[in-house]
């Protein structure tokens, strides 16, 4: 298993445009791929699979949260890292 | 027969037999005895026929519409491809023996009220995306037409409450003579669409006529605004007859679409057309537009979920024009206000929105809104003759504060690098009489003037236009609104100004003698209208027009006015028929 934390800096967080970009990214591989965050206010951890746009639209990643990303599979540490880049670059907004 | 009057939303007639458009009710029943090996293999089957019937939807709007249209369909394919979404279905199925219809229903409902249930309008948005989705999955399940339009086999008067831009989308426009809504006004949708496609359409015609069996035959006059039921033989023929009557002079004058409108004494008149998208444009070079008079910027915004960027629109604003090479092309910045569903935007519904905080009134608060439009249209105009114009101006300080902002999105680009066109003509929309009133003032802040029929009838004569129990007072033909109009034009030639018309008055058959008597210089109009109005033009003579314009406004009301242009010049009273 391979994972890795970032904070989410872009301006409307893992929503909208970014969210469908971050889902068919993590769709392109084999692995399962999760993604982990706590809530700001009551401090529950979350859960989403990272294949699922529902999924993670609920989970609810707003500008300036860390996230977690989780992967298992034969291709784990290729799909980490390209989410990982996608989140960096802010999905590419200017 | 009979008669039933609604609100003129589309010139023209058609007859044909009714088609009630109705969107179908999805009845689930509970099943005993479910095998859910079978009902897995029915969902699977189910949800591959759904891909292929989105990514055909999807395709056709690509090719049709815009991107951003476009982009609505491609989320439906990841709402169905959604492996979450699909794991609850699957575990109704085998773990509570649910048929796959209950099972989709109940899980597409409950993702559904989980979004609803954000209060924010973009997981409004997803959750109807959803249902829709859900439902698509439904019909296939249940075996129902894949779209109330699916029946849809021959020539018909489509009729309905009212439509919306996703049920018009997969309609075979070949199959539509014209559209009856019960709901709705000149200015919804349904009629919008029509005067693009050049087909009559009646709006606001009640509840009576969604009471009207399929296929029975129903003459269509968008004219008058009325729909008339089960007519006789003898009035058919009639109507036929000034169907005919009116098409002879319609292929007349496609013949010379290309050609100038000059009139008998020698004037060319700039005629050119109001558009609202790619499509519009590609309509307005084949029925011999010379240019756009009017750039409708507001489908960029609607049916969307976040504010078009700046990218977004620097593409269609450079699709746009690339279209009409130099040609004149005018753009109007965003006219919107609270009676627009725009949820991003968060717009406050107001008492009265049509004297509310809208158009530029709303764009001057929102720079959030208003600059990536300018810095977009700015970046868009190198190379082509693009023009701006600003909408709802009253007083000759908007006009400047609209200015500056433009000025500062210029400099901005300008220390960024971004290269603009040179000598960019700004204008603005004379709509409110107020604007009228002072166009002397105005015409020192502007290059031209473009004068908003529409608006400026309901705002004038203060009668809403959407409302059919004074609608009829809301009419361009009344003198008040006519007086306006040849103020504004004196006032813009004595400051060296020219002014155009992009209001429905522009293109009205009655009208051109009038307003060529006042001296228009330009003449907007719907791509449709286009060639019969130059035609028009081609026949008359300006210099007899002067004293029929002076005479016309002395008159007291449209019909007085307009029987006065049909006794004066009879073969304009023919097309008008």
């Amino acid at each position: 298993m391979k994972e890795s934390k970032i904070v989410v800096n872009n301006k409307v967080g893992l929503h909208a445009r970014p969210a469908s970009l971050f889902v068919q990214a993590a769709a392109k591989f084999k692995s399962d791929i999760n993604v982990y965050c706590q809530d700001p206010e009551t401090k529950e951890d979350r859960n989403a699979n990272a294949k699922s746009i529902l999924g993670i639209l609920t989970l609810g990643v707003f500008n300036g949260m860390e996230i977690t990303i989780k992967a298992e599979g034969e291709d784990e540490d290729a799909a980490v890292e390209a989410l990982l880049a996608l989140v960096e670059e802010n999905f590419g907004e200017e | 027969m009979k008669e039933i009057a609604g609100i003129p939303a589309s010139r023209g007639i058609g007859i044909g037999p009714v088609f009630q458009f109705v969107r179908q009710e999805l009845i689930i029943e509970k099943r005993l005895n479910v095998q859910p090996e079978v009902e897995l293999k029915r969902l699977n089957d189910a949800i591959s026929t759904a891909r292929n019937q989105i990514e055909r939807i999807y395709e056709k709007v690509l090719k049709e519409s815009s991107d951003a249209d476009a982009e609505i369909f491609q989320a439906h394919i990841m709402i169905l491809e959604d492996p979450e979404l699909f794991a609850e279905v699957e575990k109704k199925i085998k773990d509570q023996a649910k048929s796959a219809e209950l099972a989709m229903q109940e899980a597409g409902q409950s993702f559904s009220d989980i979004m609803a249930a954000m209060k924010d309008e973009y997981f409004a948005a997803r959750a109807t995306d959803i249902l829709d989705v859900s439902n698509r999955v439904l019909r296939i399940l249940l075996g129902v037409a894949e779209s109330p339009t699916a029946a849809l086999i021959k020539p018909s008067i489509i009729v309905s409450d009212d439509l919306t831009p996703s049920d018009t989308v997969m309609l075979d426009k070949s199959l539509v003579i014209g559209f009856c809504t019960a709901r709705g006004s000149a200015t919804s949708h349904t009629a919008i669409l029509a005067r693009g496609l050049g087909i009559p359409a009646v709006a606001g015609a009640g509840d009576e006529v969604l009471s009207q069996k399929n296929g029975i035959e129903v003459i269509l006059d968008g004219t008058k605004g009325t729909a008339i039921i089960a007519p006789d033989e003898k009035l058919i023929t009639e109507y036929r007859q000034r169907i005919k009557a009116a098409n002879t002079i319609r292929e007349e004058a496609m013949k010379f679409v290309k050609d100038p409108a000059t009139t008998k004494d020698g004037k060319q008149i700039e005629v050119v057309a109001n558009i609202g998208n790619i499509e519009g444009a590609k309509s307005a070079i084949e029925n011999g537009a010379e240019g756009v008079g009017l750039f409708r910027t507001e489908f960029l915004y609607l049916e969307r979920t976040k504010l078009p960027t700046e990218e977004e629109q620097f593409q269609v604003y450079k699709d746009i024009l690339d279209v009409f090479g130099d040609m004149p092309v005018i753009l109007r910045t965003l006219d919107v206000g609270g009676d627009k569903e725009i949820a991003y935007m968060g717009l406050e519904a107001e008492s009265n929105s049509f004297l509310g905080q809208r158009a530029l009134r709303l764009c001057l608060v929102r720079p959030d809104i208003f600059k990536p439009q300018l810095r977009a249209a700015l970046r868009a105009s190198v190379g082509y003759n693009l023009k701006i114009m600003f909408p709802m101006v009253a007083t000759a300080n908007e006009v400047r504060a609209a200015r500056k902002v433009l000025d500062e999105c210029a400099a901005e680009l300008k220390d960024e690098g971004v290269q603009i066109a040179e000598d960019i003509e700004i204008g603005i929309m004379v709509e409110i009489p107020s604007a009228a009133l002072v166009a002397d003032q105005l015409a020192k802040e502007v290059d031209f003037f473009s004068i908003g029929t529409n608006d400026l009838s309901q705002y004038t004569m203060a009668a809403d236009r959407t409302n059919p129990k004074v609608a009829e007072l809301s009419n361009a033909f009344y003198p008040a609104v006519l007086r306006l109009v040849r103020e504004v034009i004196r006032a813009a030639h004595k400051a060296g100004k020219w002014v155009g018309m992009c209001g429905e008055l522009a293109g009205e058959p009655l009208a051109l003698p009038i307003l060529l008597g006042l001296e228009l210089d330009e003449f907007s109009m719907n791509p449709p209208m286009i060639p019969l109005a130059k035609q028009i033009i081609r026949n008359l003579d300006t210099r007899d027009m002067k004293e029929i314009a002076d005479q016309a406004l002395e008159l007291e009301s449209p019909s007085e006015i307009q029987d006065f242009i049909k006794e004066k010049i009879p073969f304009i009273a023919k097309i008008t028929e």
